[in-house]
């Protein structure tokens, strides 16, 4: 009895939130309930991968694009960040002197990255993918960085008596000991690209979940911004736990 | 001269709670094909006197030279046991020796590495865990892969940092009859020193002990040399007068200021006695001033 009540806590969990959906579409007149969201976007859900339209299109493959472009921004993020990670944490001096503009650039929100990006580039889908990654790279920048100085004096030692070449420190012992660390911070990477995602989109009207999401905004069909969230939440957190299983497979301590 | 010669040696640690001086005129030498261990309790700068020693840190005033020259740097036959063993627990314990001999052997083909390091495992009774990882094996194994870590590459120099500090008597016991084993198969002489805080320890394996005086500004005393037959065994030391002898002298160097002066004052002949000792003290050297009557002892906690 008490073990089906602690599987079915999480459907009971998910059934609140959704009565609670209800009640609030009862008093808000423009909010549809659940049943009429459901009712409206099934065509999006049950042919995720139509094509009908420019923004038209299956829920899947909205998603795909979004994804792509998450893909995109994230890998330019982390394959900046994870060397600026390990120079900073080698470096104390680099450190101390680039902390003030780290410090500086991590609270900066991607809609105010996007359009110094479509300055810089000039073209919507270069400024998302900048906007994307200049948002998402701090924390593989600070945790590859923690990792660096987290290692024990013990590692260090073995590396200076068995007289290691710097490249090969780096390479057994360096990157093996960080890469815990930097796998904590590929996975909030990913999660703030995934943020990102939506509110570029949004300002340039791309194609994906969130140039959908605000496109039905403006033609007024609410229940597709409805679909449009859910589906964020579930990618979002389908690839928080893509990225805690890669995570623990690539544990080496 | 000596192959190893330390000549006033001090070091000073600035933290920001001030400097702290740890080691003051340390002056050591050792002869090629010695075992030396050095001796003291916790925190008084052993750890400290072998870094230098080893080229791990430079001291602050004096020098050490090893064969003759300035000591810059970890020397290229030299080899380090660490208590803690520090093996990268990502690497198999093959992987762990194989790392050495690549890096001090980089002219031999990847094959010849291999079964230099297979060797080293196998001469410490390892050859069934080669592939095991720092993880999967107890602290003893780990300890025999560091050994067999550092007898992979030959060394002619052998510095031993409380290398058996972490283990079981049972197993510390062991291993010291293997590393006197390692140490007579090379075929040359291996200058060793090691440091230790258990007097039984440097008995049953060095030719000459050095007690450390307690830090800060901590100081070697005078070398007690040990003539006692090899191979030695713990357990028999226990028994040999000799030995005792040895053990005690170094024990009284030990404490030399290490427990204030206490004067027993008893109501009655066999009553208990409540002694305090500074924190530091050892079980040891309660048993050192509580002499002359050792027996009288046997209740001490």
């Amino acid at each position: 009895m008490k073990r089906t009540l602690h599987a079915l806590s999480p459907a009971v969990g998910i059934l609140v939130a959704l009565v609670a959906w209800w009640g609030v579409s009862r008093m808000v007149p423009d909010l549809p309930s659940p049943w009429r969201t459901w009712e409206e976007s099934k065509i999006y859900i049950l042919k995720p991968l139509e094509k009908r339209g420019e923004m038209d299109q299956g829920i899947g493959l909205l998603a795909y694009y979004s994804l792509l472009r998450v893909a995109r921004g994230f890998l330019l993020g982390i394959l900046i960040g994870t060397p600026l990670g390990f120079v900073l944490g080698v470096s104390k001096g680099l450190a101390r002197m680039l902390d003030p503009v780290i410090q500086i650039m991590r609270p900066i929100s991607p809609l105010a990255w996007l359009p110094l990006g479509l300055i810089l580039f000039r073209k919507s889908e270069p400024a998302a993918l900048f906007a994307i990654a200049v948002c998402s790279m701090w924390p593989t920048v600070i945790n590859t960085m923690a990792g660096v100085r987290a290692i024990p004096q013990d590692y260090w030692n073995v590396a200076k008596v068995l007289r290691l070449s710097r490249f090969t420190t780096f390479t057994k012992v360096v990157v093996p000991a960080t890469l815990p660390y930097i796998f904590t911070g590929y996975r909030l990477s990913l999660g703030i690209a995934w943020l990102v995602i939506v509110a570029s989109e949004m300002l340039t009207g791309t194609p994906g979940v969130g140039g959908f999401l605000w496109q039905e905004y403006n033609s007024l069909i609410y229940a597709h911004i409805l679909l449009a969230i859910v589906t964020i939440g579930i990618v979002g957190f389908a690839l928080d736990r893509l990225m805690g299983m890669a995570e623990a497979r690539l544990r080496t301590i | 001269m000596a192959f190893i010669e330390v000549a006033g040696v001090s070091k000073t640690f600035v933290s920001a709670s001030g400097a702290r001086e740890v080691l003051r005129n340390v002056t050591l030498s050792v002869e090629r094909g010695e075992f030396v261990a050095i001796v003291g309790a916790m925190g008084s700068g052993k750890t400290t006197l072998l870094n230098l020693l080893a080229g791990l840190m430079p001291p602050d005033r004096g020098s050490v030279a090893v064969d003759g020259r300035a000591v810059e740097g970890v020397r290229h036959d030299a080899a380090i046991v660490f208590q803690n063993y520090s093996l990268l627990p990502w690497f198999s314990a093959l992987e762990n020796v194989r790392l050495a001999v690549a890096a001090a052997c980089p002219s031999q083909s990847k094959a010849e590495q291999r079964a230099r390091a297979v060797d080293a495992l196998e001469r410490v009774g390892l050859g069934n865990a080669l592939q095991r990882r720092p993880g999967q094996l107890s602290g003893g194994m780990r300890q025999r892969v560091a050994i067999a870590r550092a007898f992979a590459i030959e060394p002619d120099l052998l510095f031993l940092d409380e290398p058996f500090g972490a283990l079981d008597a049972l197993t510390r016991d062991t291993l010291q009859q293997e590393l006197t084993r390692l140490c007579g198969s090379v075929g040359r002489p291996v200058t060793t020193v090691m440091i230790t805080n258990n007097v039984e320890e440097a008995i049953v394996l060095a030719d000459r002990i050095v007690p450390l005086s307690r830090g800060p500004r901590a100081t070697l005393g005078a070398s007690i040399p040990v003539t006692l037959p090899r191979p030695r065994s713990a357990a028999a030391l226990l028994r040999d007068p000799a030995a005792l002898r040895v053990r005690s002298t170094i024990i009284e160097a030990l404490t030399e200021g290490a427990v204030s002066r206490v004067r027993l004052k008893r109501d009655s002949t066999d009553g208990p006695a409540t002694v305090r000792l500074r924190p530091d003290a050892t079980y040891d050297t309660a048993m050192v001033r509580l002499k002359p009557d050792p027996t009288s002892v046997a209740g001490v906690s």
